[in-house]
């Protein structure tokens, strides 16, 4: 499969090849097994497969990023968008570009096209809910984001260590009990006592949250869900330009 | 191919085999004493010629008879009646087949209504931010006309859960009479669906003409045998236990015509027939099985279908209550008494007592929409766009309704348990517990577009706006505006040559030619 794969790789152009990533994010194929949504492309090479067969023909992993990857996950958001696509496509692809991003990290040191930022994202403590947790950081990746995912129960002093060491630009903060929520103040407290406030944004969310408790703990913003979490984020960015 | 409606796997009843028994006893009972009154006199007279006691109780000028039905007749008519009535359509993929010892369910609208409802959105300005516009839904009572027919069939032949066509509006128009009724209503239905088109008669005269017309469309008489595309309702009996005259007359004609024919009673239990559930179930089967027997001693094999709209009374104004719980369980009973007889069933659901669209609307037909779907009759009535106790009919209404038909339609689908399954199952735990994220969403998607998983309402609104009137109006704009098939120029060239009384307005074709 491999040889064949090259043979296409070859004789095509890297256009080609780069409409066929393109088409495959869209698709929300991560591997050759994957069926995709139209179905019929179970053992044609995937996201990953191309990927790794496009680092391997030099071709350079901005252009990959930004024509393949980022503009397969336009046309899905603007499938979202429409009600074209649901959150499994989304998911589906998201995962199939985070797959390739772990593929290209090691190329892209020195590279001029970095990723968007860094991401620290946990669930607080006490709380043991993470499967909008784990939505978020799946979105996060796909959307292009390097992501630090803490689990679940995670103190304010754990999330200071990472804030320090990793230096994420932001930390997102999950809680779905209102027992459980007042924990993301206490964290937001730590990073203050720790001089740490000023070096990160605080995104909150959850079932518990509302715009007005983030507020109240001085939360940078408060994030519905996670497509709205990466429109914050490009909001956050737009400002940093 | 036919269609195919749904199978109820395990309906749900109420009554057990020896409250049916019971039932049964009581009714064969009430045929022989007090037995049917009859005010038709051919009627009385085939009884007699078959065995049945008959007396005269003629009084002054009102001729009628005694017939004591005697039990034979009854089961002889249960055995000589099909157990599998076909029911036709113009195209043949529209067609049913009603098999009465198989609880497969097709939806199917009614009844004769004289309002028609039209709805409009005007806006108003909200008086504490002069700023805002809110569309508020209104609703126009008017008289039913026969473009309002052809509409309302237009719409129904693009409902998808909507399975054939009992015309649902009364043509007022003022050029329609007694002699053109039920031609007009009959082209008007036909033309503007394929699908199956039941309907009452209005005159007997014009059965030959309605008929005639189906010839036309199926190509003779023998086609309309084999695809019987129109089929009729008769309610010969008034409750309680009196078979009436012209009604009567009109269901042996169309025995002696051979089409199928829907025989039913409509008692209100509290006033025509007793309140108690033994009471109303025993009197409304006999009505049936005096009718069905009728139907068969005028020409064995005549198919029809075991037919029941019983309905409790309101206390507070003696009017029916479809809304009602126990008119609920009433057409359940039906439904199991007709499959205790093996005959289809055609039973009532969905009515509701409201006047307008709105949430005790809902609540009384999905209530009972849901309910009787799961007794698994096979032809059920249910009322789309129907209100006001089926006074009143409202497009908007019948968009909403089939979004409720294509919910429970999927509740009732079968489950997807099996070895195969259950293997690729486990295969999917065990592969999703390995991963970090833990979530099952990646398997959704083989699903999502197989038609395996329900869609979401289709009417919700955004946030917290309730859009449902707006949106489901949308919809009905959407599916008036995809082209229905007409019967074929040719075909209707001959129908307006050939069968006196259709209005010309009704020629889709000559309408064309004049714009």
């Amino acid at each position: 499969m491999k040889e064949a794969m090259k043979e296409v790789m070859e004789e095509a152009m890297e256009e080609d090849i780069l409409a066929l990533l393109k088409e495959n994010v869209i698709q929300g194929r991560r591997t050759k097994n994957d069926e995709g949504v139209d179905g019929d492309m179970v053992g044609t090479p995937a996201v990953l497969e191309l990927t790794q067969l496009m680092v391997e023909s030099d071709i350079a992993p901005e252009i990959i990023i930004k024509q393949g990857l980022t503009a397969g996950m336009k046309v899905v958001g603007d499938k979202f968008a429409t009600k074209e696509y649901f959150i499994p496509d989304m998911l589906a692809s998201a995962e199939a570009v985070s797959g390739a991003m772990d593929i290209l990290r090691p190329y892209l040191d020195g590279s001029s096209t970095m990723t968007k930022g860094k991401f620290a994202i946990a669930t607080v403590k006490g709380d043991i809910h993470d499967i909008g947790k784990n939505i978020v950081t799946i979105l996060l990746k796909g959307a292009g984001y390097e992501v630090k995912d803490l689990g679940i129960d995670a103190s304010p002093e754990k999330i200071v260590k990472v804030v320090r060491e990793y230096e994420p630009d932001f930390l997102g903060l999950s809680a779905l009990l209102t027992t459980t929520m007042v924990a993301m103040g206490k964290t937001i407290e730590a990073l203050k006592e720790n001089g740490l406030r000023d070096k990160v944004k605080v995104l909150v969310g959850g079932a518990a949250v509302s715009e007005e408790y983030a507020q109240e703990i001085e939360a940078d913003a408060y994030c519905v869900d996670g497509f709205h979490a990466i429109r914050v984020l490009e909001d956050f960015q737009k400002v940093k330009l | 191919m036919a269609r195919e409606g749904i199978l109820v796997h395990s309906p749900y009843e109420r009554m057990t085999e020896e409250q049916i028994k019971q039932i049964h006893h009581a009714s064969v009972q009430i045929l022989n004493d007090p037995g049917m009154i009859s005010f038709n006199c051919e009627v009385a007279e085939i009884f007699s010629a078959n065995g049945a006691e008959v007396t005269s109780i003629t009084s002054a000028d009102n001729p009628c008879w005694l017939v004591r039905i005697p039990e034979k007749l009854v089961l002889q008519a249960i055995n000589s009646a099909p157990k599998i009535v076909k029911l036709g359509a113009r195209n043949k993929d529209n067609s049913l087949f009603l098999n009465g010892e198989e609880p497969r369910v097709f939806f199917v609208s009614g009844s004769e209504t004289n309002i028609w409802l039209d709805v409009d959105f005007p806006t108003y300005v909200k008086k504490s931010d002069p700023g805002t516009e809110i569309p508020v839904p209104e609703f126009h009572k008017r008289r039913g006309t026969v473009l309002d027919l052809c509409q309302a069939a237009h719409l129904c032949e693009h409902l998808e859960s909507l399975d054939a066509f009992i015309r649902s509006v009364n043509i007022q128009d003022k050029d329609i009479t007694e002699d053109n009724k039920d031609v007009n209503k009959f082209f008007a239905s036909l033309n503007n669906t394929t699908k199956h088109v039941m309907a009452g008669l209005t005159s007997l005269e014009q059965l030959d003409n309605v008929v005639n017309m189906a010839k036309l469309i199926v190509g003779g008489e023998e086609e309309l045998k084999e695809n019987p595309i129109i089929s009729f309702i008769t309610c010969l009996v008034k409750s309680p236990l009196q078979f009436i005259d012209d009604t009567s007359q009109t269901l042996m004609e169309i025995c002696r015509r051979g089409l199928p024919v829907v025989v039913s009673s409509a008692p209100q239990a509290g006033s025509t027939a007793p309140m108690k559930e033994d009471g109303i179930m025993a009197q409304i089967n006999a009505e049936v099985l005096a009718g069905i027997t009728l139907s068969q001693l005028v020409n064995e094999g005549t198919p029809v279908l075991y037919g029941s709209v019983p309905v409790r009374a309101r206390l507070d104004t003696l009017n029916d209550s479809y809304g009602a719980p126990e008119t609920s369980q009433y057409n359940i009973d039906c439904v199991q008494m007709a499959r205790f007889y093996k005959l289809p069933c055609y039973a009532t659901a969905g009515v509701c007592d409201t006047k307008i669209p709105g949430q005790q609307t809902s609540i009384e037909r999905l209530f009972s929409d849901i309910l009787v779907t799961l007794s698994g009759p096979q032809y059920l009535h249910c009322a789309y766009g129907l209100l006001d106790c089926n006074s009143t009919f409202c497009l908007l209404q019948a968009v909403l309704d089939d979004a409720h038909f294509q919910m429970i339609k999927f509740f009732l689908r079968p489950p997807r348990i099996s070895e195969d399954e259950v293997a690729e199952t486990l295969k999917q735990i065990r592969a999703v517990v390995a991963t970090p994220q833990k979530l099952y969403i990646r398997y959704i998607r083989p699903l999502m577009r197989s038609g395996k998983l329900s869609m979401p309402y289709p009417f919700e609104g955004d946030g917290e706006t309730d859009n449902v009137f707006a949106l489901a109006y949308e919809r009905m704009k959407q599916l008036l505006a995809q082209p229905v098939e007409h019967i074929d120029p040719t075909t209707t060239k001959k129908i307006f040559e050939e069968i006196p009384g259709i209005l010309s307005r009704l020629n889709v074709y000559e309408e064309r030619r004049k714009q």
